[in-house]
């Protein structure tokens, strides 16, 4: 499988860390909502067909991705910064990772 | 006279061999069931064949959407063994191995349980301290396990590479001797006809595409073969449940599909009878009957509902291989696949009522599943039939992530893919 990364075109996807489903939604760090906490770390969509998800190049640019992938082909349809604000060559030095 | 017997084969032998009865029959669905079980491979099948045994449930159908065994009962490595370290995870396991090893016996089907020892290799001191607490663990609850030392494995293994200059050098082993393998598609086809013999309808090509409800009540299935009614309707479909319960509108679980891979070498001469894992990665290796070495290691690492996998993993399990036995090198390999695996979020399990009124459902096996085979489908048969699970699978709920009762036996958190 290859993953085209938006700074260093297409790679192998051993170059990849996988970083699992990007769908879920975290809640505000102050939030004491618990079911909100419990749906983001357990529950996934875990779809057989298109999926979103993160990838980082630790391999190479070491940028966070994120992977839109068909889970029953492997055939990926869209691959974009995992935060477009990060989108530039001093994406390292900023913040943490999504 | 049992149907599989000596003297049956004498018989049918001299009436040349034209009276044998079909392993099981090809019915036609009724309308309408005490019991559907979804999911044709060996715990849906095993689930069947005890709801008929034990409770004597026996208007059941079995829905198989390809051909009998054609998923994860056919693709795995086939060892069998109960070396966790948790108790929920130590008593589930132990009382499948009782079960596995009257099994044949039970089914009057040859299952070929050979309990050949699982022997995990340990190269530092640490890691044999922690195999010696998990083999304690074990013992405590009357499985057996026994610390190896280098010089016991070198007997028992011949060409494992023993060398204190190796990368990872072996300090030990824990190993488990009543643990071994079994024949998967005869654990398959022993469970199918035993279910069939006892009334029980196994409808192959038969695919689920959606539930009948009444209200919030599971009340049948539609499948590829007409709509099919049923008083309970239970689930045991492993890599397939996220696709198969959002059928019935339950979009999130904490389940994530894996594909694990698997390979078989060409045939040779017997010279492992034991099943090997190597502890400074992911990889185990049994020797088949016929020869032909069976050997796996991690998952590919991502979502996937591909019944293949990638190179990546192909390169790193046959590395893994040659860092323990480098003599195989040459050894070609015959074929590989891979299996849909249900990642759950620990590790461990589901087999419980619900989620849904009128549902029962058996998931998360990670790529542990046939080990799991009787017990799970015995279990599964208890918690259908008096709606309540057994002691035994009490712990294995849908609610334990939410509720904080996980139960993570390799402590990796909520990282299926770790698992």
């Amino acid at each position: 499988m290859l993953i085209p990364c938006p700074y260093c075109g297409p790679r192998d996807v051993s170059e990849f860390t996988y970083q699992g489903d990007a769908g879920r939604v975290r809640p505000d760090p102050a939030s004491t909502d618990q079911a909100a906490w419990n749906a983001y770390v357990y529950d996934r969509t875990n779809p057989a067909g298109d999926h979103h998800e993160y990838w980082q190049h630790s391999g190479g640019c070491r940028s966070h991705l994120k992977v839109t992938r068909n889970t029953l082909s492997h055939r990926i349809l869209d691959v974009a910064f995992a935060r477009p604000s990060t989108a530039h060559a001093s994406s390292r030095r900023q913040g943490p990772r999504p | 006279m049992a149907e599989y017997s000596a003297l049956s084969i004498l018989k049918n032998a001299l009436s040349g061999n034209r009276h044998w009865k079909p392993a099981w029959r090809k019915p036609d669905p009724k309308p309408s069931y005490d019991v559907i079980v979804i999911g044709g491979g060996g715990h849906g099948l095993s689930t069947a064949y005890y709801l008929a045994k034990e409770h004597g449930i026996t208007n059941v159908a079995v829905l198989e959407k390809g051909y009998l065994g054609s998923g994860n009962v056919g693709r795995n490595t086939t060892a069998v063994r109960s070396n966790y370290l948790l108790p929920e995870n130590i008593r589930f396991y132990e009382q499948s191995m009782k079960l596995w090893e009257n099994l044949s016996h039970d089914l009057n089907y040859n299952v070929m349980f050979s309990q050949r020892g699982v022997l995990n290799l340990a190269h530092t001191p640490a890691q044999l301290d922690d195999y010696a607490r998990r083999g304690n663990a074990m013992r405590h609850l009357d499985a057996d396990a026994e610390l190896m030392t280098p010089e016991q494995i070198a007997r028992l293994v011949p060409g494992i590479d023993m060398s204190r200059s190796a990368r990872f050098p072996i300090v030990g082993g824990l190993m488990q001797r009543r643990a071994g393998t079994a024949r998967h598609d005869a654990v398959a086809w022993g469970y199918a006809r035993g279910a069939d013999r006892r009334g029980v309808d196994i409808l192959e090509n038969c695919a689920v595409t959606g539930f009948l409800r009444e209200g919030d009540r599971v009340v049948g299935v539609a499948t590829t073969r007409g709509e099919i009614r049923a008083k309970k309707v239970a689930v045991a479909v492993a890599g397939s449940t996220g696709h198969v319960l959002r059928m019935a509108g339950i979009e999130r679980l904490p389940i994530e599909s894996h594909v694990l891979q698997a390979f078989v070498s060409e045939s040779l001469k017997p010279f492992l009878d034991t099943v090997v894992t190597f502890g400074m990665g992911h990889f185990y290796m049994g020797q088949s009957d016929k020869g032909g070495l069976v050997y796996g290691g991690d998952l590919d690492g991502y979502n996937s509902y591909a019944q293949r996998g990638g190179l990546p993993i192909v390169e790193e399990v046959m590395s893994e291989m040659l860092a323990l036995f480098p003599s195989l090198a040459p050894v070609r390999v015959l074929r590989s696949w891979g299996g849909v695996c249900d990642m759950s979020m620990d590790g461990s399990p589901i087999i419980t009522t619900g989620p849904l009124p009128g549902m029962y459902l058996n998931c998360g096996w990670c790529y542990g599943g046939f080990k799991a085979t009787p017990i799970s489908g015995w279990c599964f048969a208890w918690t259908i039939a008096k709606n309540a699970p057994h002691e035994l699978n009490a712990s294995f709920t849908l609610d334990r992530f939410h509720r904080g009762l996980v139960i993570d036996d390799k402590g990796q958190g909520a990282t299926p893919r770790l698992h």
